[in-house]
């Protein structure tokens, strides 16, 4: 079963084998070799590892429908921050009355507002089962129904991207106000535990990276077979001739609204193991901005690849790590240089250096 | 299969190289103390926090020229979070493990400070915070330099209601935490004082709001009553700008509804047209206009320091050159920069103010301040027009419901014996404390 | 500058007639120890003893005293210092200059009404009717019985309609609290009708007068004069619509060129606007005494700035991307950031200050209660020409006629001799041109700093969507209808609210009509 999904996917094999390692070597390097070895790998790297694996699963989310349907959309980000809203509220509910107010049934915020009782919204939160069945629903109802009206109505191309935009510039604005009750600017903040397991313990800490390692693998899995189905043809039909799709007898919006549904889903999960590990959620993932940024991660990947959006979404993440220390007054200059460098000469991304050498060889060896 | 195994063990070996990077990047040069600048160089943020980091590098190299610290010099280790909430918590991990500062100063928004707060607590490590906030905080890890409502709202309401019998209010602000706060503290006052409901008018706007018309034509028509209104902003940065020039252009001058403002100083009139604001006010707890030999002096070198004789100073600035001093004052006592030692050393002691008066460190990690009231004059300077003693912060405030019982003593003298930043003194008890 | 100089002028005149005057009349020995002590009480001491004095000079002190051109020394000299000439307020000699021991005397808020109240009472005599005119509707607040008897002096020798007018209106107001019911009874149905917020002010209390008759009477005044202001508050609404919406149009216009006729999905759209307000800021820096001649240099220098910057956007990296629309925005966005942190390690990374010439400040007054601020009232005017022009560029040049061939179809209008990358640069140089002009009428508005362009860029997008890609009447309808529905909904919802609102309804109204308001047709219309 797994040969199959993989069958064809040199890139995948390898990423997918780099990742197992990783996942493995990570929490042995951490737990196992004592702090003051060169080998050790602080447990504050592991979350930052952590944290560029949800991003990970993120662009995997946007490469399905950028990248094999076709669609660019530029609010994936709201779907991210929903799903982190909803982990958020879970860990709100666990606070408990270790808040600051000691108030055991309202966080703090709302304590702060003078709020009286809990919203009705937030029923159900403190239980883990039902938070994590918002992870995934809440993003995919949204994505459904925006889909659903969209796509029936055949919006599409720049159309659809403005209009995802919009979607997660309202959800951004809404977020902010502090009527919604969700705690406005400053978000869902200091979180204590889950599933009864400190956040800042280490052994938390690595059963979060390894959670998001995993959910990666199966995201990539998923996304893969998805591809290599038969739904997954259409899917790469539409992309490259909607109109005859249509012609040929297929329900174009019902694929397209499917696979948009599944990315949804997936950019939720990927919110919801991104909020442990970064211990805040607030209106800020919703900006526009955040989003486009997800698109660029994919592009410097290597769009249709899959595995490209993992590597660009890492690369991209890791470089900002490191130039915003090491030159803090000048990082933005490289970010955007390398923007637009590989827009201009990587048009397919850091996966497509191997098939355009590839390419270049093989057309060598034919003059040849 | 034998491929993969290969790559296994190259990766790893990358893997390592990568951690490797990261530790010696760690361990450079043991004989300094690295202080962490923490202060957005990038995004909406930059344009208030960069000054900061200015200021520190400009003390922190002051104080070397004077020997350092222990007889050891100061680092600056200085990150960029890009106004990103998020990387403000990644970039305070960075600072403390990867670059073990002894000390950090930064954040400017109420966000970034809660969302690096659980980090300092964890690592237990220092934060020196310069901005005027909400309150309803008192952290072990923390000392707010910056102004408490009661250390610049109360103060500015009472000369409006005494000084300019003001009897109709406005409380505009942008919708976040720290305007939400202090409107309601002020809302409690102000009915404290027998003020009608019906007299006070609140509104709050998003980050950056720009068209002001509507909202200003509301003031216009709720002033033109015949009472003496006034406008309290607490509308933060950006926003402030359309909002003056709006009001200057809809005709309400400062005679006939002042403004005062909690979030507007000279760096923020250094980058506004000033002839709308003139005879407005702020409530602050330093001005450059104030005249001390201690702030001469600390004009001139700042400066000289940014090569830029028409640079200005303000409030946050003053701010973290006393918290740097206190931290100085406090390691030399303690000799030594370990958190605990520092922090215990920290509560009491005094360091001079640039206005003439001292600022103490309170044990509930707050300092004392006088609070100024200027008139904004055309040059984008403040006018003094009064002037209070040294008022204590305060961490709870006195006038909301739930945070009245509330008292914060890192002495633990207050609060039963054990230092707690959050004692409930009806219960008994201590709570919202990580450790 | 004339007012300065006038200011310097009536005080010498005065002073050398004062040199005859009598001494008694001289206020300045009784005045200087009051300033001297330098606080809010003793500065309105010296005030009132200034208004009260037959000093003849005492307009000429207080008029000084407020633009803040007093200044002291410390060995007790007055002196009255303007653009750099000083004149001894005892001697009316000229002072040596510059002496850095003078300290401006200051006025609080406080002082500087009292010291107007006292100048309009001054002024009620001037004779200048138009200053009579704005004594008298200033004074309105601080009518009483005295005033009164003084003001029906006056109105017996006036001359002018509109000060009659006014010294009535006050006349009226006293009249609403005599003695006698059917003097009130008349005064308040005279009000009725009356704009001025003074006459609500006064006529509020009334209502609840305990006298049935007089305040049913106030009632009903008051609701006509209340109907009335609802009307022009409908008014209002329509004018602060518009303004934002034109603003929305300036941001969006550029872009329905770039991104609806070219197809680029310009991300650096805002930081265009951006340049174009940092040349405002420029120019008012070269130029710092000619502010109110800056914006008319701006506009020109700001279209070249940002146009010359979009050439060369353009010839760099947009000529690679042609057909890749979508890879446009990745390219555009990394631009955005670099021009983003150039601008903040350039020039800084603060806010720098843009001045409003005088023109473009205060309000145009319909009525007491309607009133256009000029900044907005010029901006919808700058608006509809730049709008005009650039739709005139489009449809009656030759540039036009190209730029439009190569947007429908490239191959064929190279194939007629057009040279399509030459029309490809000028038409991204104009769309961010264009930017740039709409950067110098924002600097106006709002702050210029680095941040200025993320702010626009999202809302220009909506205005060009919602419009229709590649139609300009639709981003012009597109824009000003979006202003008036966000500031129809904005006393209902709130502002964040009513943005909220806005943003959903585009959203289902793409659903509606996937290709906006006004659909390109024909074969232009394809993706």
């Amino acid at each position: 079963m797994l040969l199959t999904i993989l069958r064809n996917d040199r890139g995948g094999q390898i990423m997918l084998s780099v990742l197992l390692a990783t996942l493995i070597a990570v929490p042995l390097l951490n737990l196992l070799v004592p702090a003051g070895n060169p080998l050790h790998v602080p447990t504050y790297l592991v979350t930052l590892m952590g944290k560029y694996l949800t991003y990970a699963l993120l662009a995997i989310a946007v490469d399905l429908v950028w990248g094999y349907l076709g669609i660019l959309s530029l609010g994936h980000g709201a779907f991210f921050a929903l799903g982190g809203y909803a982990m958020g509220m879970y860990l709100m509910r666990q606070i408990g009355d270790r808040g600051v107010y000691g108030n055991p049934d309202l966080p703090d915020f709302m304590v702060f507002l003078n709020w009286k009782e809990l919203p009705w919204f937030w029923y159900g939160f403190d239980m883990f089962w039902f938070a994590m069945i918002m992870v995934i629903l809440v993003p995919g109802v949204l994505a459904f129904l925006f889909g659903w009206l969209a796509f029936r109505s055949r919006v599409t191309g720049v159309y659809l991207s403005i209009m995802t935009q919009a979607l997660t510039y309202a959800l951004l604005l809404a977020f902010f106000r502090n009527e919604m009750g969700f705690g406005g600017n400053n978000g869902l903040t200091d979180f204590k535990d889950i599933l009864g397991f400190s956040l800042q313990a280490d052994g938390t800490r690595i059963a979060l990276f390894i959670a998001s390692g995993i959910a990666v693998i199966a995201g990539y899995l998923l996304c893969r077979y998805i591809i290599n189905s038969k739904l997954g043809r259409v899917v790469v039909a539409i992309r490259d001739a909607e109109s005859r799709t249509r012609f040929v007898g297929y329900k174009v919006e019902n694929y397209k609204v499917w696979v948009f549904t599944v990315s949804a889903m997936l950019a939720g999960i990927a919110g919801a193991l991104y909020v442990p590990q970064v211990g805040i959620i607030n209106p800020g993932e919703f900006s526009p901005l955040n989003s486009i940024e997800i698109v660029i991660w994919v592009a410097i990947g290597g769009r249709a690849t899959l595995y490209g959006a993992v590597l660009g979404a890492i690369l991209v993440n890791y470089s900002k790590t490191v130039f915003t220390g090491l030159m803090p007054e000048s990082w933005l200059f490289m970010l955007g240089a390398l923007f637009v460098l590989v827009t201009l000469y990587l048009p397919q991304g850091l996966a497509g250096i191997v098939n355009q050498f590839k390419a270049r060889r093989s057309s060598k060896q034919v003059t040849a | 299969m034998l491929l993969t195994t290969k790559l296994k063990q190259t990766l790893l070996a990358l893997g390592t190289a990568a951690a490797i990077g990261f530790t010696t990047l760690a361990q450079a040069a043991d004989d300094t103390i690295k202080v962490g600048v923490l202060h957005s160089l990038s995004g909406t943020m930059a344009i208030s926090e960069t000054t900061l980091k200015d200021t520190m590098l400009m003390l922190i190299d002051e104080q070397n020229k004077k020997g350092g610290v222990l007889g050891k010099k100061l680092e600056a280790v200085v990150v960029d979070p890009a106004s990103n909430w998020p990387l403000f918590a990644e970039k305070a991990r960075d600072l403390i493990e990867k670059d073990k500062v002894a000390a950090t100063f930064g954040c400017w928004t109420s966000v970034s400070r809660k969302s690096v707060l659980p980090v300092f607590e964890e690592k237990n490590s220092l934060l020196f915070y310069p901005v005027q906030y909400e309150g309803e905080e008192s952290s072990k890890n923390v000392f707010y330099t910056g102004a408490s409502p009661n250390q610049q709202a109360i103060p500015a309401v009472d000369y409006l209601m005494n000084e300019l019998e003001v009897k109709r209010w406005v409380l505009a602000g942008t919708d976040y935490v720290y305007p939400r706060t202090t409107n309601k503290i002020l809302e409690a006052y102000l009915k404290s004082k027998g003020v009608d409901e019906k007299d006070i008018m609140i509104n709050y706007t998003p980050f950056g709001h720009s068209d002001w018309q509507s909202i200003v034509a509301d003031i216009k028509k709720f002033g033109s009553d015949g009472k003496k209104t006034a406008v309290v902003s607490t509308i933060n940065g950006d926003a402030n700008v359309p909002f003056y020039k709006e009001l200057g252009n809809q005709g309400i001058s400062a005679e006939d509804i002042p403004v005062v403002a909690f979030s507007v100083g000279e760096e923020e009139l250094s980058g506004i047209d000033t002839k709308p604001l003139v005879g407005h006010l702020a409530a602050w707890n330093y001005f450059m206009s104030v005249d001390t030999p201690e702030n001469k002096e600390f004009i001139k070198k700042w400066q000289e320091f940014t090569k830029n004789p028409k640079r200005v100073t303000n409030d946050p600035m003053e701010a973290h050159l006393i918290g740097f001093n206190l931290w100085i004052k406090a390691v030399e006592k303690a000799g030594t920069t370990d958190t605990d030692k520092v922090a215990e050393a920290m509560v009491g002691l005094e360091v001079p103010n640039l206005t003439g008066g001292t600022a103490k460190m309170l044990p509930n990690h707050h300092i004392t301040k006088p609070v100024f009231i200027g008139e904004i004059q055309e040059d984008g300077q403040f006018e003094v027009v009064s002037k209070t003693p040294e008022v204590a912060g305060d961490a709870w405030s006195d006038f909301l419901p739930d945070s009245k019982n509330i008292v914060a003593d890192w002495t633990g003298k207050e609060t039963g014996g054990t230092p707690c930043g959050n004692y409930n003194t009806e219960t008994k008890k201590c709570s919202g404390q990580n450790f | 500058m004339m007012k300065h100089l006038l200011t310097l002028f009536l005080f010498s005149l005065l002073s050398i007639t004062n040199a005859q005057a009598t001494q008694e009349n001289d206020v300045l020995p009784t005045i200087l120890p009051l300033l001297q002590e330098n606080t809010v009480a003793s500065k309105q001491q010296a005030i009132n003893t200034i208004a009260t004095s037959s000093d003849p000079r005492k307009a000429a002190y207080l008029q000084a005293l407020l633009a803040g051109e007093l200044y002291l020394h410390p060995d007790g000299t007055l002196a009255l210092i303007t653009n750099n000439q000083a004149l001894d307020a005892k001697t009316t000699e000229a002072l040596q200059l510059p002496d850095t021991e003078f300290k401006k005397i200051t006025t609080t808020n406080n002082l500087r009404s009292q010291l107007r109240k006292a100048l309009e009472q001054l002024n009620m005599t001037d004779p200048d009717p138009k200053v009579r005119l704005q004594a008298a509707t200033n004074l309105l607040s601080t009518i009483t019985p005295e005033i009164a008897q003084y003001w029906r002096q006056l109105l017996g020798t006036e001359t002018d309609s509109k000060v009659k007018a006014a010294l009535q209106l006050g006349l009226d107001l006293a009249d609403l609290n005599a003695t006698e019911k059917s003097t009130r009874l008349q005064a308040i149905q005279l009000l009725a009708g009356n704009l001025a917020p003074e006459v609500r002010k006064r006529l509020q209390p009334l209502t609840t007068d305990s006298d049935p008759d007089i305040a049913q009477a106030a009632q009903r005044s008051l609701k006509q004069i209340n109907d009335q202001i609802k009307l022009y508050s409908y008014a209002e609404t329509l004018f602060f619509g518009l303004s934002l919406g034109s603003v929305l149009v300036l941001a969006a216009i550029g872009l329905a060129i770039t991104f609806g006729v070219m197809g680029v999905i310009n991300m650096a759209h805002g930081e265009l606007m951006m340049l174009g307000a940092y040349t405002t800021y420029f120019i008012q820096q070269l130029l710092p005494n000619f502010i109110d001649y800056s914006l008319i240099l701006a506009i020109p220098a700001a279209f070249i700035v940002s146009g010359l910057m979009g050439i060369l956007i353009e010839r760099t990296v947009i000529r690679h991307l042609y057909g890749r629309p979508l890879e446009t925005l990745l390219a555009t966005f990394g631009i955005s950031l670099i021009l983003q942190q150039l601008v903040r390690t350039v020039v800084s990374p603060q806010n720098v200050p843009v001045a409003n010439p005088s023109w473009m400040s205060g309000s145009l007054e319909i009525n007491s209660v309607l009133s256009l601020t000029y900044n907005r009232l010029y901006i919808v005017i700058f608006c509809l020409i730049v709008f005009t022009l650039l739709f005139m560029v489009l449809r009656k040049t030759n540039l036009g006629l190209q730029v439009r061939a190569v947007s429908q179809n490239r191959a064929m209008a190279r194939a007629m001799g057009v040279r399509s990358a030459r029309v490809d640069a000028l038409t991204f140089g104009l769309g961010s041109g264009i930017a740039g002009v709409a950067g110098v009428a924002l600097s106006q508005l709002t702050n210029v700093g680095p941040n200025l362009g993320q702010s626009y860029i999202i809302d220009s997008f909506m205005v060009v969507v919602f419009g229709g890609v590649g139609n300009l009447w639709g981003t012009l309808v597109a824009g000003l209808s979006l202003g008036v529905v966000n500031k129809l909904l904005e006393p209902w919802a709130g502002a964040v609210l009513a943005k909220i609102l806005v943003l959903i309804f585009i959203i289902l109204f793409i659903q509606k009509r996937p290709r906006g308001l006004f659909p390109q047709k024909g074969r232009a219309a394809g993706d």
